[in-house]
């Protein structure tokens, strides 16, 4: 876990300060709301529909007990007992008052976080691979790399009024699990010839106009890494429109300008920045890389886990569903599902997350990650501690076994609280969710990702879900189209749209059918539904979801 | 030909709570809809907006459409639903806090 440095934790502190000033001089009238919302959304903190909310920052979604604890006090002190971790890895209070607002940022300071450009036009909070340092499948760390960018972008003088938002995702393992093409620049580290360096993809990216992240450079090094973001950021920051809100963000950009000259461009600008940079990133990495080295993996017999795995089938469930390859022998990556079907996708009691955080502090190296799915990661865990963690998860209502199934889905917070939604996106989750759960089909239909947006904005990722669903306003009603065969990963696919939407009452049957569809037309088990819909197309779903329109066409 | 005006009520989010309010008959900030307000004409509304958005213990303020009732104005589109009743995943927000007509 980085730790902050003097610098660090003068400017955070700072920053604190100077927002509980602007804070004052709006509530005693001195500022207006227009001078203001500028202010406070540098400062994560947004007006919603029913309230405030404060989006903190969780770089790369990496935790410790410490934070976590702290995050559970700020929500029963300050909020309603809870908090809600976005597809950002971010976590939002949905209900702080606005004179709290300074003491919340004061004691997030305490624990080395902030909420500093999680809104605005600047670079925001740096993803990551929420299996970082753990996974079984990965060549190289990302987040030495992206705690690198944080501190970069931070404050960077140039980049605070961006033509628009500008999202940085890092992975370095075989499978993207930070949906990195649809990031505005995404980085694939890698090794090369016994050098590390990144596959550079710009432009990608969700929303109004989804698209998919183009290749930028093939493979840049290390120590140029961060001139060569510079240099694209910069080349944007000047060529984007900022004429047009919906054609600001770096992909129309790149759309616009064709691939090939926005690389002419950045390598222009990249050979002139580079020298600015005389090797003090490079100074700092080895610095930052020296905070995530891995925790001292030890070693031990498995046969508690092995025992319970043959004797206990809810845990022999959860273990096949919620655990991942770790590299360390004898280890497992455990993914906590915050998505217990009838609950709100994302959501953890303040409970929780203290049960989380002593769960990371007696048996997980004091790590804890929060996934862009909306769940908690314990990295690092001996399989030996696996049955005893899984008593107190099931104790404190986390042992939900439904990773990667049909009710482990994403949703935004929707109409329920965002003033952008058009449609509710929650309680459609929660309908899914206990349908599939009455149904007893979860396991039968095997992995599956649903993902939910409640408007174009696309921040439930609807484009790229095996199943999107979108809500809209369709003339004062909510309605919701589907679209299929969305892929998030490495070979990102943006799903199809099946026609016509479904009102609210329509849309879990909807689901169903569409999914009675694939048992019914499946190869096998182990066709999952993304295979079966690629080998089908979009014809027998479609004839599913609309069977009236299919007839009175034959007819 | 311009469309008819229909009645609306002015809705903003209090500074300090953040929370819905509507302007009241008494030209004061309530919580609760069915003590809004009702415009039913244009000039009128217009005027009661300029005036109100002028309150530096709001923000946002807006007209919205709304229909009026035997108790009182309700919302015609399920965003203003919401804003009047709080979110439907929790029992937070206004669904609680039913509270009599209170000064902002």
């Amino acid at each position: 876990m980085y730790k902050y440095n003097d610098f660090d934790e003068a400017f955070v502190r700072n920053r604190v300060a100077q927002f509980s000033a602007q804070v004052a001089r709006r509530i005693d009238g001195s500022l207006t709301e227009e001078e203001f919302r500028p202010l406070r959304l540098m400062n994560g903190l947004y007006l919603q529909l029913h309230a405030y909310m404060l989006r903190v920052a969780i770089p790369y979604g990496t935790l410790d007990s410490r934070k976590m604890n702290q995050l559970a006090m700020i929500a029963e002190k300050y909020d309603r007992g809870y908090g809600h971790f976005t597809t950002r890895q971010n976590i939002q209070y949905n209900w702080p008052k606005l004179p709290d607002v300074p003491a919340i940022l004061s004691d997030l300071a305490d624990v080395e976080m902030h909420a500093i450009q999680t809104s605005g036009n600047t670079i925001r909070n740096v993803t990551a691979d929420h299996f970082a340092g753990a996974s079984a499948d990965e060549t190289v760390d990302p987040r030495p790399v992206a705690e690198l960018i944080r501190q970069w972008s931070t404050d960077h003088p140039e980049f605070q009024f961006l033509p628009r938002k500008f999202k940085v995702a890092v992975s370095g393992a075989k499978e993207d699990r930070a949906v990195i093409k649809a990031h505005d620049v995404g980085l694939y580290l890698r090794e090369k010839n016994g050098e590390i360096g990144a596959q550079i993809l710009v432009g990608g990216g969700l929303g109004r106009t989804p698209m998919v992240g183009k290749v930028l450079k093939d493979f840049v090094a290390l120590d140029d890494l961060l001139p060569y973001l510079e240099a694209t950021v910069s080349v944007w920051n000047l060529l984007g429109r900022r004429d047009n809100k919906y054609k600001a963000r770096i992909k129309i950009t790149v759309h616009e300008h064709g691939i090939e000259e926005i690389r002419r461009l950045v390598e222009e600008r990249f050979a002139q920045v580079k020298p600015a940079f005389g090797g003090i990133d490079m100074v700092m990495l080895d610095e930052i890389r020296a905070a995530f080295a891995p925790p001292a993996f030890r070693s031990a017999p498995t046969e508690t886990f092995d025992a319970a795995y043959a004797n206990d089938p809810l845990f022999r469930s959860w273990a096949d569903t919620n655990l991942a390859p770790h590299k360390a022998e004898g280890y497992a990556i455990v993914t906590v599902s915050l998505k217990t079907p009838g609950q709100t996708p994302g959501d953890a009691s303040a409970e929780q997350m203290r049960v989380l955080a002593g769960l990371a502090r007696d048996y997980g190296h004091d790590e804890l990650r929060i996934s862009h799915e909306q769940n908690v990661i314990l990295p690092h865990i001996h399989k030996s501690d696996l049955p005893e963690i899984h008593t107190i998860l099931k104790a404190a209502g986390l042992a939900t076994a439904n990773i990667g199934l049909v009710s482990d889905i994403i949703a935004c917070p929707g109409m329920d609280y965002c003033t952008l939604a058009t449609a509710r996106s929650i309680p459609v989750a929660q309908g899914i969710a206990t349908r599939f759960d009455e149904l007893k089909l979860e396991h039968e239909i095997g992995p599956l990702k649903i993902k939910i947006s409640g408007c174009i904005n696309a921040c439930g990722h609807h484009h790229v879900g095996h199943i999107g669903i979108l809500g809209l306003d369709r003339a004062g009603v909510e309605n919701y189209q589907i679209t299929l065969g969305g892929d998030g990963t490495e070979d990102m696919v943006l799903g199809d749209r099946t026609g016509p939407g479904f009102s609210y009452d329509e849309i879990v049957p909807a689901i169903e059918r569409i999914l009675k569809t694939y048992l019914e037309l499946r190869d096998s088990p182990e066709e999952t539904f993304l295979m079966a819909y690629r080998r089908l197309g979009m014809a027998p779903f479609k004839a599913a979801l609309y069977p009236a329109k299919e007839s009175a066409h034959a007819a | 030909m311009p469309r008819p005006f229909t009645p609306k009520a002015i809705t903003a989010n209090a500074l300090l709570e953040g929370d819905v309010i509507y302007m009241s008959a008494d030209g004061i900030w309530v919580r609760d809809l069915c003590l809004a307000q009702v415009y039913t004409d244009k000039e009128t509304a217009e005027r009661a907006l300029a005036e109100a958005a002028k309150d530096g213990s709001v923000v946002g303020a807006y007209l919205t459409d709304v229909k009026p009732t035997e108790n009182g104005p309700v919302p015609t589109h399920f965003r203003e639903e919401f804003r009047r009743t709080g979110p439907s995943n929790y029992f937070h927000g206004k669904q609680v806090a039913q509270q009599d007509a209170t000064h902002v």
